[in-house]
């Protein structure tokens, strides 16, 4: 439903997009981060991945999504948060960026908040589990505060190793 | 001629035109001009004749007028009133390439053709047929009759049965040109059923024409406009002898074709059209021909449609996903109990042998023979090697070998690109060999066949071969690091470095270095491979290997701890648990077992892909042996699961590239699988084996 509202909105003019984001808000350690809902297909209960030869050990491996291959990122192993625990509570948070279909496991998924400009903080120099590159602001949602990530920036890095131009 | 009803029929006239022409030169480059074949002969005249049918149809004159010369002209060869000679299909072919550039400028993408070329060419063509100057010729003749003296004669033509795709309105369209064969008049039978008070549109309409050409001519000009199963065309009345007739006791080959093209309904394919003036024969039905048909060589009639490539290969990807549909039924169906669910196993099988057949028949759609992409190299060859004042024979072989269409399409450039290699660096000139000790004439062989899983193109020539002591010095002198004693293989796989040309003149045709890199990258991009052998003095054998299809796998499964891995089938030559100590250890370094007789060396597929295996010991798993370029492997593995065919998905689609893995695929269970990439296996075992020893 919210996501047929966003993209109805994105049809109306992109300037809106720009003052009103909505963002899926999770929860990774004891922090809370938020991506733009628009890079999110779906969510997903956690199924165990066919492993990948000679990968690091953040990926777990890739599934079968309706006959697409889709490999999976666990972002607690990748930033060392907290026991990784692989139960009927874990979720997979499958993301769309650039064209490619990635899987994210983190704690736990909390809602969706709409987020105008005047609620988004630059991002000071803060030692937060991401690297400060894909931290595109704070936010203040009542008492939360939330970690807003480019997901697509972070996705595509070298760091994450997931395309091809990363890997050399 | 309304030009809007008749657009859309244009790309059909210019594709079947375009098969027309490729099916004629195909005849002529085979026909030997000293005893040509009267079905090739006839073949020739009716690809000619099909075309100038539509073009006039169309209105192109300078097409139809061209054609219409190649017509006549061929047509007293094919009566054996004038010899061939290698002028003619020299000229012939010239006249091909005119019309097909044409065809492009009909078309739109090709700049107009000079009106002077065309009538210097007619003229060239006449010149054969009246070298005396004796014979008067019909080049004002308006271009679709056929016969120098035509006679009146009254045709019916029948359309129908009328359907939503070829409507009673349709033939409405139609007529306005018919108009233009001659008096045309309706003779459909009132219908005979009208209730309700409406005129009930009646089932087939039927024409009378009084014109100059005859049934088959009209035939085959109706061909190009409509469905040839909904028109019949038949004479009614036989129409008075004409003086050219030649009687038939002289020509028993084209009596005997005629014959059997008197029934009704008769086989497109052995019709000779037009067939000389009817003697006193009852009226005669000639049944319209598919166009493409009387060009295509003889033996290939098999009817054919048309359908986009897009739409096959929507078809193959649903097919694909049913496979996997079956699998998982097959999968979930074997937990049940076989005794109380009888007819639902039955049901089961049934699906998967259905399944296995649908997937069978829709890739075979895609496959085509490599004739298609060997057709071309008659031409090439003939017409480079005149350039280069060299003498060259081309053989192919194997050109009935199967393979997918897209394949066929990208191989094309890369094959051209070697086959002109091969006759401007490889065979040297007449006197050059003759000096050498070899026959003046240079022979080229083009060769596909099947190897495994592969399909295999050679392009061997007998010239000169590679010359290494050159290429080395080439390679130096581009700072490339090589050095002396490198193998022979190394040596030719230098020439398909960017940039890389030892000839020592730069022609035309090749030399600029620029090309066989491209060749190597598009055979690389197919997921082939390209090998080059060479004798000074002997010849050159480049020899490109290629998947088969790019879509379905036969595999076998092999488990390594929890994970399922699939092994292309074609690449397991056996499988076997070795004895304790079997194996053994070389240098300290690699291990090898002795298979047969032969030392193989020994790979843990846990520790290409550094994930853990179960069994530790060998003699508590499976040794696989595989055979891949370069040699044999044995790769241990847990164990065996099964054999299955595979829908290759690719990996990297979401992901990256892995060493090791060549793609994906998804199981019954609907778990993903990884395919080996064994080629890979194979290289890391054996470069290991050389390291150690």
């Amino acid at each position: 439903m919210m996501l047929q509202e966003r993209t109805q909105e994105t049809a109306a003019g992109a300037a809106l997009v720009a003052q009103t984001n909505e963002y899926l808000t999770f929860r990774l350690g004891r922090e809370e981060y938020g991506i733009e809902i628009l890079k999110v297909q779906e969510i997903r209960g956690w199924e165990q991945p066919t492993t990948l030869a000679n990968a690091p050990d953040f990926i777990k491996g890739v599934i079968n999504l309706r006959g697409t291959i889709v490999p999976v990122v666990d972002m607690r192993v990748k930033f060392a948060l907290g026991e990784a625990r692989y139960d009927q509570f874990t979720v997979v948070i499958i993301l769309n960026v650039s064209g490619r279909v990635v899987g994210m496991v983190v704690d736990s998924v909390s809602d969706v908040v709409r987020l105008g400009p005047e609620q988004v903080r630059a991002a000071p120099d803060f030692s937060a589990s991401f690297d400060t590159r894909y931290i595109t602001g704070l936010a203040a949602v009542e008492d939360r505060m939330l970690i807003l990530v480019d997901i697509e920036k972070l996705m595509t890095s070298a760091d994450m190793g997931l395309v091809e131009a990363a890997v050399h | 001629m309304t030009d809007t009803d008749l657009a859309q029929f244009h790309g059909v006239f210019f594709d079947e035109a375009a098969e027309h022409l490729a099916g004629m030169e195909s005849l002529l480059l085979a026909i030997d001009v000293a005893a040509p074949e009267a079905e090739q002969l006839n073949a020739i005249f009716r690809a000619a004749h099909s075309i100038k049918g539509g073009a006039a149809t169309f209105g192109f004159a300078e097409i139809a007028e061209l054609t219409h010369e190649m017509e006549t002209v061929f047509d007293r060869v094919r009566k054996g009133e004038m010899a061939l000679s290698a002028a003619l299909v020299d000229a012939f072919l010239a006249a091909g390439d005119l019309l097909k550039a044409m065809l492009a400028a009909r078309r739109g993408d090709g700049a107009s053709v000079d009106s002077s070329e065309v009538a210097a060419l007619c003229a060239r063509l006449r010149a054969f047929l009246d070298p005396g100057g004796a014979r008067p010729q019909g080049a004002a003749e308006p271009p679709a009759p056929s016969r120098p003296v035509p006679a009146p004669r009254t045709v019916e033509i029948e359309f129908g049965p009328f359907d939503a795709k070829f409507s009673c309105a349709d033939v409405d369209k139609l007529l306005a040109d018919l108009r233009g064969f001659g008096e045309l008049e309706e003779t459909t039978a009132p219908s005979p059923a009208k209730r309700r008070g409406r005129a009930k549109p009646p089932a087939v309409r039927r024409f009378r024409i009084r014109t100059e050409v005859s049934a088959t001519d009209l035939a085959d000009a109706l061909a190009f406009m409509a469905d040839p199963e909904r028109v019949k065309v038949a004479e009614v009345e036989p129409a008075p002898a004409v003086a050219e007739q030649t009687p038939p006791a002289e020509e028993p080959r084209a009596a005997a074709v005629e014959d059997a093209g008197f029934g009704l309904f008769v086989d497109p394919a052995t019709v000779a059209p037009p067939a000389p003036e009817p003697r006193k024969e009852p009226a005669k039905v000639v049944e319209l021909k598919a166009p493409a048909k009387p060009s295509a060589p003889a033996g290939g009639d098999a009817s054919s449609i048309r359908v986009s490539v897009q739409k096959v290969d929507q078809l193959i990807n649903l097919v694909g996903e049913l496979v996997i549909t079956q699998a998982m039924l097959a999968q979930t169906a074997s937990r049940a109990d076989p005794v109380l669910y009888e007819a639902l196993f039955n049901g089961l099988a049934q699906l998967e042998r259905n399944t296995r057949d649908l997937q069978e028949a829709a890739m075979s759609i895609r496959m085509m023979p490599i004739s298609f992409a060997f057709s071309r190299f008659p031409r090439v060859v003939r017409d480079l090697a005149q350039k280069l004042g060299k003498e060259v024979e081309l053989h192919t072989v194997g050109e009935g070998t199967e393979l997918d269409k897209s394949v066929i399409e990208a191989i094309v450039d890369p094959l051209t690109h070697l086959v002109r290699n091969s006759l401007d660096h490889g065979i040297e000139l007449p006197a050059e060999r003759v000096a050498k000790g070899k026959v003046a004439k240079g022979t080229i062989t083009l060769r596909a066949f099947h190897h495994g899983g592969n399909i295999v193109i050679e392009v061997s020539d007998d010239g000169a071969g590679l010359n290494r002591a050159k290429i080395l010095a080439k390679a130096r002198e581009r700072g490339m690091n090589v050095s002396d004693d490198m193998a022979d293989a190394d040596v030719w796989q230098l020439i398909f470095e960017p940039g890389f040309s030892t000839a020592s003149q730069v022609t035309d045709v090749s030399g600029r270095g620029v090309g066989m890199d491209v060749v190597r990258r598009n055979i690389k991009q197919l997921g082939g491979r390209i090998d080059i052998e060479s004798a000074e003095g002997i010849g050159t054998r480049i020899r490109i290997r290629l998947p088969l299809t790019l879509a379905i796998l036969d595999g076998m499964s092999v488990r390594l701890g929890r994970e399922i891995f699939i092994l292309p089938l074609t690449f397991i030559t056996e499988s076997l648990q070795p004895a304790p100590g079997a194996v053994r250890s070389l240098q300290g370094r690699g291990q090898v077992i002795s298979v047969r007789g032969e030392y193989v060396p020994v790979i843990a597929l846990s520790e290409v892909l550094g994930m853990a295996g179960e069994r530790q010991r060998f003699e508590d798993g499976i040794l696989v042996i595989l055979e891949a370029e370069g040699g044999k492997t044995a790769l241990f593995v847990d164990e065996l699961v099964g054999q299955h065919q595979v829908v290759i998905k690719s990996l990297e689609t979401n992901y990256r590239k892995v060493p090791g893995i060549s793609g994906a695929t998804i199981m019954g269970d609907g778990r993903v699988a990884l395919i080996l990439d064994v080629a890979y296996l194979v290289g890391r075992a054996h470069s290991r084996l050389e390291k150690a020893a």
